[in-house]
């Protein structure tokens, strides 16, 4: 979406209203439980189209500000707009993609159900079966090449498998934000660059915007435009090159940390945090 | 008694049809038949929702509630069970947001409960039948007007799992995504625990505490082997669940036994089928 993105930077102070607002917007937002900040005085545009990873330690609040987007965690002061709407909760206009979790085996309930859930699962009553509500849960299992497993029990597939689902799931509402919440975590490494592509590929044709929270950064380093990093309520915004810098991160976690480029992968070695250490190919 | 006496004792049929011309059976199969449906309807949700241990701890406190009222008049059993049945229910079901803690309060409560309820029996000075069908059920003093009231409840029921049935799935089976989506998943979670508990409530008089388990879990857990669409499922566990109750009750009929061992027996048979068709399949499937 890099036309929409010119055309803003040269015509918004001209013409503010003609343009789409951005798909996600924090003006001095602030979050904290009790006497702990997590974060403050965040400020953020996220563009439509715009693939922006957040990463951080546990408990830096990356999950918190997820939960913020979906309305479901109110700021402690500051403002979140989506699409130029003020955040609510079960907003038709957000996908959410969670982390792979371990599914009963013999849960009744199939990929086709899980996708068609993400379609009008909030709706009260019954779902009648319909030939358009049918297409489009086939045309977004196509979409991630899950057409094969579509009646197989969830609880049975593969993790790979499952976040498949999970993207068509989110996806098939055409949300104009998607949240992903570590949706690569315990997945080997083909699964989490093909559920990563799935992820790129879509925002790219229909420019919906990306927030992904990760611990790591690598399987996703080609497509991110830019990132959030927060450590202990500092936290940083700008491109990977920006932000993964020996002097950047050193300045975040305020001790000594190097970022070392090996390949295409960066490594981060001296954070005293134990999620982000050197992500091992599983 | 010899093995064949045994047998004879509890497998008869004659005079089977003569009973059934009985105003009074027919009752009590229709009333059977009623608790199936509605028992066979939510099955599937209590399975997907792994609270089979809550409902159980909730048939168990039906039972000290009706006991409890047992002491008061012999016609307060039902209201005592249906009010121990949602209090109950309610207790679990906003237990069950906090998951780790949940069985072992379950199991202390339950246990609690179960004493209280022995201890209220003792206390009751009527019949021994009337103590004796709390646990085994007493479905053939089912009256007519009986029969309108649980057609009624068991109606208002359906008609409120109908309404809600998509986000509840969405909530049972998926629910951080549900809640992403800004389904009430806690409010569905309170409203469930409310079925479930007017469900058992009507059951435990009727059938008994002990067959609420069978009614409820037993046949979605059999569906659930056979299929991992959610309709079917629940259209197959409420099929198996009325073969059970309407074959167990015609069963125990001549030999006039509790119609509990017929009944779990047959659903009992009806799961190892299922589970033995599931282990076919997927050997086929294998080697395929």
């Amino acid at each position: 979406m890099a036309t929409v993105d010119d055309s803003m930077a040269t015509t918004r102070e001209l013409r503010p209203d003609r343009h789409p607002p951005p798909a996600v917007r924090l003006r001095g937002a602030r979050l904290a439980y009790g006497a702990r900040t997590l974060w403050d005085g965040l400020d953020l545009d996220v563009a439509p189209g715009e693939f922006l990873a957040v990463l951080g330690p546990n408990g830096s609040g990356k999950t918190s500000l997820l939960r913020a987007l979906l309305g479901q965690t109110p700021l402690s002061s500051g403002d979140i707009e989506l699409s130029g709407q003020p955040v609510r909760r079960g907003s038709r206009t957000v996908g959410y993609i969670p982390q792979q979790q371990a599914l009963d085996p013999t849960l009744t309930l199939r990929g086709r159900d899980m996708v068609g859930l993400g379609l009008d699962g909030h709706r009260w009553g019954f779902a009648l079966p319909s030939r358009s509500r049918r297409r489009r849960v086939r045309e977004a299992l196509d979409a991630v090449g899950a057409l094969d497993y579509a009646d197989a029990p969830v609880g049975r597939l593969s993790g790979g498998e499952q976040q498949r689902l999970r993207v068509a799931q989110a996806l098939i509402g055409d949300p104009d934000v998607l949240l992903c919440d570590e949706p690569l975590l315990s997945l080997d490494l083909a699964h989490q660059r093909a559920v990563s592509e799935l992820i790129d590929e879509r925002r790219h044709a229909t420019g919906t915007a990306v927030l992904f929270v990760t611990h790591d950064i690598n399987p996703v380093l080609p497509m991110v435009d830019r990132m959030l990093y927060i450590v202990d309520g500092r936290f940083r915004i700008g491109t990977p090159d920006e932000v993964m810098t020996s002097a950047v991160l050193s300045e975040l976690y305020a001790t000594e940390v190097d970022v070392i480029r090996v390949r295409d992968r960066l490594l981060v070695v001296g954070a005293h945090d134990h999620d982000h250490h050197l992500a091992q190919p599983s | 008694m010899s093995p064949g006496e045994v047998l004879d004792r509890i497998f008869r049929f004659e005079g089977t049809g003569e009973l059934l011309a009985l105003d009074f059976v027919q009752s009590s199969l229709l009333a059977g038949a009623l608790l199936a449906l509605i028992a066979g309807a939510l099955g599937p949700l209590v399975v997907a929702r792994q609270v089979s241990f809550a409902v159980h701890g909730t048939s168990e406190l039906t039972f000290t509630g009706a006991a409890a009222a047992l002491l008061v008049s012999a016609s307060a059993v039902s209201v005592g069970a249906l009010v121990g049945a949602v209090t109950a229910a309610l207790v679990f079901g906003l237990l069950g947001l906090r998951e780790r803690e949940r069985d072992s309060v379950i199991g202390v409560v339950l246990a609690f409960g179960l004493g209280l309820g022995g201890l209220f029996l003792w206390l009751y000075e009527g019949r021994a039948s009337n103590q004796f069908s709390l646990l085994f059920g007493q479905i053939v003093a089912v009256g007519r007007d009986d029969v309108w009231l649980l057609a009624t409840a068991v109606v208002a029921a359906l008609v409120v799992l109908a309404a809600v049935w998509r986000p509840l799935l969405f909530a049972s089976v998926d629910a951080d995504v549900a809640r992403a989506r800004g389904v009430p998943v806690r409010g569905l979670s309170v409203l469930f625990a409310v079925l479930v508990g007017v469900a058992t409530g009507l059951a435990v008089p009727t059938v008994g505490a002990l067959l609420v388990l069978a009614l409820l879990i037993t046949p979605a857990a059999a569906a659930a082997q056979l299929t991992a669409n959610p309709l079917t499922a629940l259209l197959l566990a409420t099929l198996f669940a009325e073969f059970a109750v309407v074959g167990g009750i015609i069963a125990s009929l001549a030999p006039g036994a509790p119609i509990s061992a017929y009944v779990t027996a047959i659903v009992f048979v009806i799961y190892l089928a299922c589970r033995a068709t599931s282990a076919l399949r997927s050997r086929r499937a294998l080697s395929a």
